[in-house]
């Protein structure tokens, strides 16, 4: 058989086109069009839900200091999400149209009334904590703000997980878990690094544990993805992974070890975990770019779902 | 529209139609039949001309005769075009033959469709007609159909508004809402077919009651196998396929992958219900942790 002649010299599209199992190597589900405020949304998001237990919980533990600043840090971080998020609309005018309807179909839906509440909540408990007045109306906020405060740290894993990419789909089971511990050590670490060490042992321990939880978390998210999982480990998403890890475990180490003495240490070691959970959030965010931009990662997962359980998206001839 | 019921229990009728009661129309939807389609492109003008959709750009790709390339905001039919050394009919021997396939793709309109679940703010919606529509004047640009579709179908327009420009004082000219095949609504509304259907001069792109088509589809499709044409089969046909089947559905003559088409498409919201456990879950584990956490330390 002759090939095609082409000038040169490579192999012509029709000698290629016999072998490909894809499109021109074109992608088969969509690239997400979100932007910088996404990924960090996710981490404000993360840190106001979990600040707002961490409050709580230090003011049933008597703690005032640690329920005070915790309180602030999750009133600021509710601020600024919102801020982001109108930000990266195509059309930020039109932001209050995620309250048009209430839909649990969709996760950004539900999250936009979560972020609602929770910002409305914390940032009322935080004033009137600024003004010191109504205290009862304060206290009330703060139970609001503590109770919307986990939904809001997790449901941006269903976020993600609710999509076609199959990355993000796949890690479905194990995504809102490590939103959740990556928001519980970034909420501690905030912590640390605005209260005094002597007040800051319960927000050092969170710290440490949510960077435990999460290492462990997204070991068994790998675990589960197998190769789809890889892109975890290249390109962009993988830089980030790398980022992620060396940064929220020197920062937790250096909590651990010199946090309760040393001050200084605290901030950095805070300062180095709150960066590695932002990591952490970007690396899922460009792990799910990657994910779309090459067919095999749908066309493989697909086609083994298949072989395991057959089909009906394709009607062959009876024979 | 009872939505939840709807996700918790999957119907074979489209989500939400039932909410029309007796303005109710018969579903419709298109039979592509890739066995007669010669690529002449005249869906992707009619398309573009009755929609005014604004020119994006033209790149030359090298990929056969496609220079659109992919489904996307600005382009709702897209014919592809694929060349194999293969016969068209035959096993062959592998040394003769050269077949050129070509396909009309469009949204398929889904039973069970990603991008209507998770609109937040309910600018896509369904139609009376089964149809899965954007409405311009409600979609905010979240973005958040674009990586839900499992067709990547839809997509945000980046290039300037033509219509309904973004207020000045944002600063931006950028379009910024998603667009997608409208199957178009205006054009059944008046009693007309859609303009890709209308324009095809082989019967590639058919139009009309889903029903009939599924049974017309049949036909065509016993009838090639009759014939020995390699690889045919329809895809999308079936309303227990992962999308609940399309109201677009094709006749390939290959693999759907080798059209850029994915092989087994599933609705994401189908594992939707075991999510919001899930993160439940994950959510009353946070509270508890950080609580006891807390607690225990502070007694020491």
């Amino acid at each position: 058989m002759t090939e095609p002649f082409r000038l040169d010299g490579k192999p012509s599209i029709t000698a290629v086109g016999s072998e490909m199992r894809s499109y021109y190597g074109r992608p088969i589900v969509k690239e997400p069009v979100w932007t910088w405020e996404i990924p960090t949304y996710f981490f404000t998001g993360g840190l106001a839900g979990a600040s707002a237990v961490l409050s709580s919980a230090a003011r049933l533990a008597g703690n005032r200091k640690l329920a005070r600043r915790a309180l602030y840090i999750g009133a600021v971080a509710d601020l600024v999400s919102p801020m982001l998020l109108v930000s990266d609309l195509g059309r930020p005018e039109r932001f209050h149209h995620m309250f048009r309807v209430v839909k649990v179909t969709s996760p950004m839906n539900l999250g936009s009334w979560v972020l609602l509440v929770s910002g409305g909540a914390s940032t009322t408990a935080a004033l009137l904590q600024l003004l010191d007045r109504w205290k009862p109306i304060r206290i009330a906020a703060s139970i609001v703000s503590t109770l919307a405060g986990p939904p809001l740290a997790t449901y941006t894993g269903v976020l993600v997980a609710d999509t076609a990419i199959p990355v993000w789909h796949e890690g479905r089971h194990e995504l809102p878990w490590i939103f959740g511990a990556s928001a519980a050590a970034s909420a501690g670490a905030a912590a640390s690094m605005f209260v005094p060490p002597r007040e800051a042992g319960p927000a050092r321990r969170l710290a440490v544990a949510g960077v435990l939880a999460e290492g462990a978390l997204v070991q068994a998210m790998e675990l589960r993805l197998g190769k789809i999982g890889e892109v975890y480990h290249q390109g962009e998403a993988g830089k980030l992974s790398w980022a992620a890890k060396g940064l929220s475990v020197a920062g937790a180490a250096l909590l651990a070890r010199r946090g309760h003495k040393s001050r200084a240490a605290a901030v950095v070691g805070g300062a180095l975990v709150c960066a590695g959970e932002l990591s952490l959030r970007w690396a899922v965010f460009k792990a799910g770019f990657q994910s779309a931009r090459d067919p095999k990662y749908v066309v493989e997962s697909q086609r083994r779902r298949i072989e395991q359980d057959g089909t009906k998206a394709t009607t062959r001839p009876a024979s | 529209m009872n939505l939840l019921q709807d996700l918790l229990e999957p119907q074979a009728d489209p989500d939400g139609w039932e909410a029309y009661g007796d303005e109710q129309k018969e579903r419709v939807g298109f039979f592509t039949d890739t066995s007669v389609c010669i690529g002449c492109k005249a869906c992707e003008v009619a398309c573009k001309e009755w929609n005014v959709i604004p020119e994006d750009g033209r790149i030359w790709t090298g990929e056969s005769y496609d220079h659109t390339s992919q489904l996307d905001a600005n382009t709702w039919r897209h014919v592809a075009f694929v060349e194999q050394r293969k016969p068209l009919v035959g096993d062959g021997d592998g040394s003769t033959g050269l077949r050129w396939l070509m396909e009309s793709d469009v949204c398929k309109h889904c039973t069970h469709a990603a991008c209507l679940d998770v609109c937040p703010t309910g600018s896509l919606f369904r139609t009376e007609f089964g149809t899965v529509v954007v409405q311009q004047d409600i979609c905010n640009g979240c973005g958040y159909c674009v990586p839900a579709c499992p067709f990547g179908v839809l997509d945000k327009r980046h290039i300037e508004a033509t219509t309904d420009p973004p207020p000045a004082f944002l600063g931006r000219k950028e379009d910024g809402r998603v667009w997608k095949c409208t199957l178009c609504y205006d054009r059944l509304k008046g009693g007309h077919e859609p303009a890709c259907a209308k324009a095809c001069p082989t019967k590639s792109i058919q139009f009309g009651p889903l029903e009939e088509l599924r049974e017309r589809a049949d036909a065509r499709l016993a009838k090639l196998e009759g014939e020995g044409w390699n690889g045919a089969q329809l895809y999308g046909r079936d309303p227990e396929d992962g999308v609940g089947g399309f109201g677009a559905f094709f006749l390939l003559l290959d693999d759907p992958e080798v059209y850029g088409l994915p092989p087994d498409p599933v609705v994401t919201t189908r594992d939707l219900p075991e999510m919001w456990t899930n993160m439940l879950a994950a959510a009353g584990a946070l509270l508890a942790g950080v609580t006891v956490l807390t607690l225990l330390g502070s007694r020491k």
